[in-house]
């Protein structure tokens, strides 16, 4: 890994960490008088099973996994909330951590106070918390709510409240579990350009985010953890790239395309995908009747015999709105190791104007599942029409008769 | 791998602790802690003092008449209006910290589950509000004692120490419950009934030469009784028995000590035990 001449931040050896959940639970004294001699039976579970990593000073280090996988379990020993099992943790410099942000507060005390202690919980001396003070309510953009009970700040405000003291921490670890895209779109801009500058800084920062395309753009280097052990660890894209395709595997149901591992899953890569519009530029909006192409560059590390790229679209409910097979070679034909593909599909725009994806699967003889990227791209059709998911070419005639027919129809 | 000159070098996370992280900002924590909470408390509120007087008074109000009007008891005792108000402003002190600490762990949830500092600060903190609160309470006791013409003495500058001692039997005993009301949610009951139990026992209506003989044994394990004596005879009467002369032995004084000894000890083991579990456990 490139990070021969940068210090370690962050070091993570043999990291274990279990719950104890007693199988019925005993919490008065009366109980336990009662049950004085029956032993209080607990049931184990192992959330985090021997995790080891390094963080290099000035990384931004991603943690993605499922729901429940343990990424906050991780923060929290990090953090000293939680104490390890077993595995030894070592950190160079202060560290702060920010998780789930909204909800550390005290919901009787106004923003102020609010502010002041969280910043001292955090680290810092009652004095720096009161200077930062101002800084943080600024940047929050609240002055005028600052004598107001944190219980009647909305949840967006109380979560930008929670983003700004995390934007003026000085802790040189900073632990951040899932509080990107906080609050309206302005403001998530904002929080956009945050990151980047404390990147720029050389801050280390370990995000946890279930956004792949976030973690691709901040983080240098991600782990993926699966059932408490890393699944994979390494650069961010194939690190995100793993996740989605774990994720789909999940028992949230079958992904239209089926993926049913040939023991080709090595063999290519679907290394990128993107849409443009009629003029070649890279767009994710497309005015309804503009032809959208579909570009997909693909890696080949090994032999794949029969390839065929399939493609679908699928509208915001997951209804599979038109989809295709594209043979990537001609008859009984095959693509060597090494070799780049790039496809570019370009498919009228009949859609009605939403939200649409875009997911991608190479398959080697017809079945054999390569590789599958789910969304590989997402855009948005604009335009007037309202019903269905597409625009169908039509024309009506309407004639009106006198009242003597009675009747009244309407043809379309 | 190298450690560039500048950079902090790698060290073991601490993992939660009672107490650890230094001590300054331990009672830096204590401190915003508690004076955030008697803010909202006693002054954000319009009548914030007067109401935190008010239950104090009412409860001085009715003892006192049911006891001289009533039961016709305290004539023969010097200052006996006096005595009862600051024992109950004292006695007040322990009970509303010891009954405002039991939930106080699950209370802090929000600070215990997303941020590391030395859980001690939770109990300690609630049990230092009630002191700013004690503090603000003692002035109007004053006004009254002089109003009622208690003599100002120079012992008055002595009842530190004696505040000292019960703020510690105050500390150790909310330390106490609030760990133990992380596993066991009906110590809120039973601290409700024992606290009661505790002020009759106390000589907080009666002062100590009135125990009798067959029931001097409480004054040798509760730990109030030598200090509200102690109290009564530098603020209010020098001449009032000591409870050493109640007791007739040392083990008026030695024996309160043990039990406050054997309180704290017990409390900051239990609690130092179950602090790096308790963000977990909740
Ligand atoms: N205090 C606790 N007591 C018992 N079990 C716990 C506790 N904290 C976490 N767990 C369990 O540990 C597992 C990991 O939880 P964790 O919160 O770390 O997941 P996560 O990866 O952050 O998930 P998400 O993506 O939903 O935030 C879960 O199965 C959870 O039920
Ligand atoms: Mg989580």
């Amino acid at each position: 890994m490139p990070m021969a001449e940068r210090s370690i931040a962050v070091e993570v050896e043999d990291l274990h960490k279990s719950f104890r959940v007693p199988s019925r639970r005993i919490d008065t004294l009366k109980e336990r008088a009662l049950h004085l001699l029956s032993p209080v039976e607990y049931t184990t579970f192992e959330a985090l099973r021997g995790l080891s990593f390094e963080i290099a000073e000035g990384e931004c280090f991603g943690v993605v996994g499922r729901n429940g996988s343990g990424k906050t379990t991780l923060l929290k020993l990090l953090a000293s909330i939680y104490r390890p099992d077993r595995g030894r943790i070592r950190v160079a410099g202060t560290l702060a951590p920010f998780i789930e942000l909204s909800v550390g507060f005290n919901p009787n005390l106004t923003a102020r106070n609010n502010v002041l202690l969280n910043g001292v919980m955090m680290g810092s001396t009652p004095k720096e918390a009161r200077r930062r003070f101002d800084e943080v309510i600024e940047f929050a953009e609240l002055e005028e709510f600052v004598e107001l009970p944190l219980r009647n700040y909305s949840s967006g405000m109380s979560m930008r409240l929670g983003f700004s003291l995390m934007v003026f921490s000085e802790a040189d670890v900073m632990l951040v579990d899932e509080v990107l895209a906080v609050g309206d779109a302005s403001f998530a801009q904002k929080c956009a350009d945050v990151f980047q500058r404390m990147r720029d800084e050389g801050r280390t920062i370990v995000l946890v985010t279930h956004d792949m395309d976030s973690l691709k753009a901040m983080c240098d280097r991600a782990i993926l953890i699966e059932d408490g052990v890393i699944e994979l660890a390494g650069d961010a894209d194939p690190v995100a790239h793993r996740y989605l395709q774990i994720n789909l595997s999940g028992p949230d149901g079958p992904p239209p395309i089926a993926v049913d591992g040939g023991g080709a899953q090595d063999a290519a890569r679907i290394a990128r995908t993107w849409l443009e519009d009629s003029s070649g530029e890279r767009a994710r909006s497309f005015e309804h009747g503009s032809p959208t192409r579909l570009c997909v560059d693909i890696d080949v590390r090994a032999r794949i015999e029969r390839p065929v790229l399939a493609f679908e679209i699928c509208a915001a409910d997951g209804t599979q709105v038109f989809g295709a097979p594209l043979a990537l070679a001609e008859q009984d034909g095959r693509l060597e190791a090494g070799e780049q593909v790039e496809v570019r599909a370009t498919v009228s725009n009949l859609l009605t104007p939403g939200r649409y994806v875009v997911n991608c699967a190479l398959s080697q003889n017809g079945i054999d599942a390569v590789d599958l990227l789910r969304p590989a791209a997402q855009f948005v059709v604009t335009g007037e029409h309202q019903f269905g998911y597409v625009e169908l070419e039509w024309e009506c005639e309407i004639e009106r008769r006198p009242r003597a027919s009675a009747v009244e129809a309407v043809d379309r | 791998m190298s450690a560039v000159g500048s950079a902090p070098a790698l060290r073991d996370v601490p993992g939660p602790s009672a107490v650890g992280g230094g001590a300054k900002r331990f009672f830096e924590l204590t401190w915003l802690l508690a004076s955030t909470d008697f803010k909202l408390n006693y002054l954000d509120t319009a009548f914030g003092y007067l109401w935190s007087l008010m239950r104090p008074l009412l409860l001085f109000g009715v003892l006192y008449t049911v006891f001289t009007k009533v039961l016709r008891f305290g004539g023969d005792i010097p200052h006996y209006a006096d005595l009862v108000l600051f024992n109950i402003i004292l006695y007040g002190f322990f009970s509303e910290s010891t009954t405002r600490s039991v939930g106080c762990i699950p209370g802090s949830e929000h600070i215990v589950r997303k941020t590391q500092f030395p859980r001690l600060v939770i109990p300690l903190s609630v049990v230092l509000t009630g002191l700013f609160n004690l503090c603000l309470s003692l002035i109007a006791v004053f006004v009254f004692l002089i109003a009622t013409g208690v003599t100002p003495r120079l012992t008055w500058l002595a009842l530190p120490l004696i505040l000292a001692l019960l703020l510690l039997l105050t500390a150790g005993v909310s330390t106490l419950l609030s760990v133990l009301y992380v596993r066991f949610r009906d110590i809120a009951q039973i601290w409700g009934v024992l606290a009661l139990a505790i002020f009759y026992a106390s000589p907080v209506l009666y002062p100590v030469e009135k125990v009798p003989h067959s029931l001097q044994w409480l004054l040798l394990i509760n730990p109030l009784a030598p200090l509200l004596t102690a109290g009564r005879r530098l603020v209010i009467d020098p001449n009032a028995p000591s409870t050493v002369d109640i007791v007739g032995s040392a083990w008026g004084i030695i024996g309160p000590a043990l039990v406050l000894v054997v309180i704290c000890v017990t409390a900051f083991w239990l609690f130092n035990r179950a602090a790096p579990q308790v963000a977990e456990e909740l």
